[in-house]
C-alpha cells in the first residue's frame, strides 16, 4: 500500500517498516535547543554523559530565541549555560541577534524538504512549510538526540483536508489559517499528521506557508503538510534557503484516517479572541472593541511580508495617542531586508517600536491590556482597525 | 531466560458506576501544588491524590500492584512527576486503552511499563476484571491471564522500541549502550 507524505519522510530515517500507530527509531538529521529548554539539556547530558561527544556536532544547534537579548540574569546565566557547553563540544550557536530559532533552521537551509528535525521549540512542527517534519520535544527527548542523532515516535496517522475556494486581498493567509482553526478545532487533527490541500493552499508563498504551518500546533496536530504547490515555490524556496526543494508527494493509494472539506470562498479578515486560539470570528462582529496595545510578530507572521503590509496600511497615517504598537521582525535577515527596503523607517514614522528579532511577543506574560496581535494568537488587522 | 511478564494485584480505576473514569489528567494524578517535590522516592505518597474516590491510593498499594485505568490515561500538561509517583510506589505495570501523547513519551523514557488493551472497557463491564484480581501479563505477546478467575486477555504488546528502553531501564541508559556500539 501507498504511504502519505509523513509516512514516507519517516520511512526514509528508518531501518523498520514504517505504518502507522507504530512506533520506530527514527534517525534525526538536525538536533537543536533553544535558550528554553536548552540549559536543562545541558544539565542532563552532564549528568548522565560527562563530556563525551555528541553524537554529530554538524547535526547540533542552539538557537536562542525566547529572551533575546536576555532580560533577567536567570536568563542570562542560562544563555550563557548553553555557550559554555557548545563551546566544549565545538556546537553552533545561533545567538540572541539572530531571531526565532525555527525561522533560522529554514533560513539557513538546514530544515529541508524530507528532513527530521527536533528542538525544544513546541511549534517547530511550522517546519511543515517547507516539507520537513519539525517537531518540538522536553528536555530528556533532545538530551538524548544530541547524544544518539536519534529519537522514537509513533507514526501518526493521516487526515487529508480539501480546502474548496479561494481568496482575496484584504484577506490573507493568516486569516485563512484561523478560519481553519476555527473549522478544524482542537479535536481533528489531534495528533495527527494533516496534509492540506485546494488552490487557496496550494498558491500560498514560503511566508504564507510558514503562517499557515504554525498554527497546526494549535490544532493539536502533529505536523501540516501542503504537498501541492505553484510553479514559483520551488525557486522562491531555493533561492531562499540555499537548499534543494523536492518535497514528497502522497502516494495515490495511500491511505488516510479521516477527511475534511472546508469551503472559503469569499473569506473575510478574521480575529482571535480570548482565550482560544479556535475562537475565532469575522473582523466585522469586533466593530468598536478599543484596543491598548498592537503586535506584529512571532514565528507565524514576522517576515518581510507581514511587515511591509503592515507599513503599506499605516503610510502616512499615525498609531493614536495612548496606543502602543510593536513590530518584531522573526530573524536578523528580515531586519536588514527591512532596513534596506525603508520599511523599517515606514513602521517607525507610524509610530511603532521596533525590537530586536526573537519570539518577543509570545514569551510576554501581559494580562491586563486588550491586545491585538497579528501573530501566533493573533487579532490581526490591527492597523486597519486600530488606528 | 529474559522476564517477559509482569504479574500483582490490580486496582481498577472506575467509578461509582462501575466504569473505568477516561481522561484522567496529570493534575489528577499529580497535584500541581507538589510539583516542588523533585525526588522521585518522595513522588509516592501523592499518587492519585487529586482523583476522587482514590485520593487514599498511596496508602492502600503495594509494590507489584497493577493499575487498570480508562482511555486517554495522563491526558494534558506534560509532568514527569505523575509517571514518577507510580514509580515510587513500585506499581508494576499501567493497563489502559489509551494514553496521552506526552505521558506515553515521558513513561516510555523512564522505562515504566504501560500497556495499551482495547478489552479493557468490556471486561470491567461484565465484572470479568475487578479490584484484588491478580492478572499476568506477557508484555513481549500481550498475552494475559487473570490468575484469579482463570480466563484470558488481550493486550498489545510493549513495540520493540518500547522494549529496548524498559529492558536498558531508562532512555539515557539507552543512549549510552548505543552510543558504544
Amino acid at each position: 500500500m501507498g504511504k502519505t507524505v509523513i509516512e514516507k519522510i519517516i520511512q526514509d530515517h528508518t531501518k523498520e517498516e514504517v505504518k502507522p500507530g507504530k512506533i520506530v527509531w527514527m534517525d534525526l538529521d538536525i538536533r537543536s535547543a533553544r535558550d528554553f529548554g536548552g540549559p536543562n539539556v545541558v544539565k542532563n547530558y552532564e549528568e548522565e554523559y560527562g563530556d563525551a561527544p555528541v553524537a554529530d556536532r554538524k547535526k547540533t544547534f542552539f538557537t536562542f530565541d525566547l529572551c533575546a537579548p536576555p532580560s533577567s540574569l536567570k536568563y542570562a546565566d542560562n544563555q550563557q549555560i548553553c555557550r559554555e557547553f557548545a563551546r566544549q563540544q565545538d556546537i553552533k550557536v545561533f545567538d540572541v541577534d539572530r531571531g526565532i530559532g525555527s525561522h533560522v533552521l529554514i533560513e539557513k537551509g538546514l530544515a529541508r524538504a524530507g528532513s527530521t528535525v527536533v528542538g525544544t521549540d513546541s511549534h517547530l512542527n511550522i517546519l511543515g512549510a517547507v516539507g520537513s517534519f519539525g517537531q518540538g520535544m522536553g528536555d530528556v527527548d533532545i538530551t538524548f538526540a544530541f547524544k544518539t542523532g536519534k529519537t522514537w515516535f509513533e507514526v501518526p496517522h493521516t487526515i487529508k483536508v480539501l480546502i474548496k475556494g479561494s481568496f482575496s486581498s484584504p484577506t490573507t493567509a493568516k486569516d485563512l489559517t484561523l478560519f481553519i482553526l476555527k473549522k478544524l478545532g482542537t479535536k481533528k487533527a489531534a495528533l495527527k499528521a494533516v496534509e492540506f490541500y485546494g488552490e487557496a493552499v496550494r498558491g500560498l508563498s514560503l511566508p504564507g506557508r510558514i503562517t499557515f504551518c504554525s498554527m497546526v500546533t494549535e490544532m493539536a496536530g502533529i505536523i501540516g503538510f501542503i504537498p501541492e504547490f505553484g510553479d514559483s515555490l520551488k525557486t522562491e524556496i531555493e533561492d531562499f534557503s540555499g537548499a534543494q526543494f523536492s518535497p514528497y508527494e502522497a502516494d495515490e493509494d495511500c491511505s488516510y484516517s479521516d477527511t475534511a472539506e472546508i469551503n472559503v470562498s469569499g473569506l473575510s479578515p478574521q480575529v482571535a479572541v480570548p482565550f482560544s486560539p479556535s475562537n475565532v470570528q469575522d473582523v466585522s462582529e469586533l466593530r468598536g472593541v478599543k484596543i491598548d496595545s498592537g503586535f506584529i510578530g512571532s514565528c507565524t507572521n514576522g517576515r518581510t511580508e507581514d511587515l511591509a503590509l503592515a507599513s503599506q496600511i499605516l503610510k502616512g497615517k499615525k498609531i493614536k495617542e495612548g496606543v502602543t504598537f510593536k513590530v518584531v521582525p522573526a530573524t536578523k535577515r528580515v531586519y536588514k531586508e527591512i532596513l534596506e527596503r525603508g520599511i523599517l523607517e515606514e513602521l517607525f514614522r507610524s509610530g511603532a517600536i521596533i525590537s530586536n528579532p526573537g519570539c518577543s511577543g509570545c514569551a510576554e506574560n501581559r494580562e491586563k491590556e486588550k491586545l491585538i496581535w497579528r501573530a501566533r494568537e493573533s487579532w490581526p488587522h490591527l492597523v486597519s482597525q486600530g488606528t | 531466560m529474559e522476564k517477559s511478564f509482569i504479574a500483582g494485584r490490580i486496582w481498577v480505576l472506575s467509578d461509582q458506576s462501575n466504569k473505568l473514569i477516561e481522561d484522567i489528567d496529570t493534575d489528577q494524578i499529580f497535584h500541581n501544588a507538589f510539583l516542588h517535590v523533585t525526588e522521585v522516592s518522595q513522588m509516592g505518597q501523592y499518587a492519585l491524590g487529586n482523583l476522587e474516590g482514590w485520593k487514599d491510593f498511596s496508602k492502600k498499594a503495594r509494590p507489584g500492584d497493577i493499575l487498570v485505568a480508562g482511555r486517554n490515561f495522563g491526558a494534558g500538561s506534560s509532568r514527569q512527576h505523575a509517571v514518577g509517583c507510580f514509580i515510587s510506589l513500585k506499581v508494576g505495570l499501567i493497563l489502559a486503552p489509551s494514553f496521552g501523547a506526552i505521558y506515553l513519551r515521558n513513561a516510555v523514557n523512564s522505562g515504566f511499563p504501560v500497556l495499551r488493551c482495547q478489552e479493557l472497557d468490556e471486561l470491567v463491564a461484565k465484572k470479568a476484571l475487578a479490584t484484588g484480581d491478580e492478572i499476568k501479563v506477557n508484555f513481549r505477546s500481550g498475552e494475559g491471564l487473570n490468575v484469579s478467575r482463570k480466563t484470558h486477555f488481550k493486550a498489545e504488546p510493549m513495540s520493540a522500541v518500547q522494549y529496548d528502553i524498559y529492558e536498558a531501564g531508562g532512555l539515557f541508559n539507552y543512549g549510552k549502550r548505543i552510543s558504544k556500539g
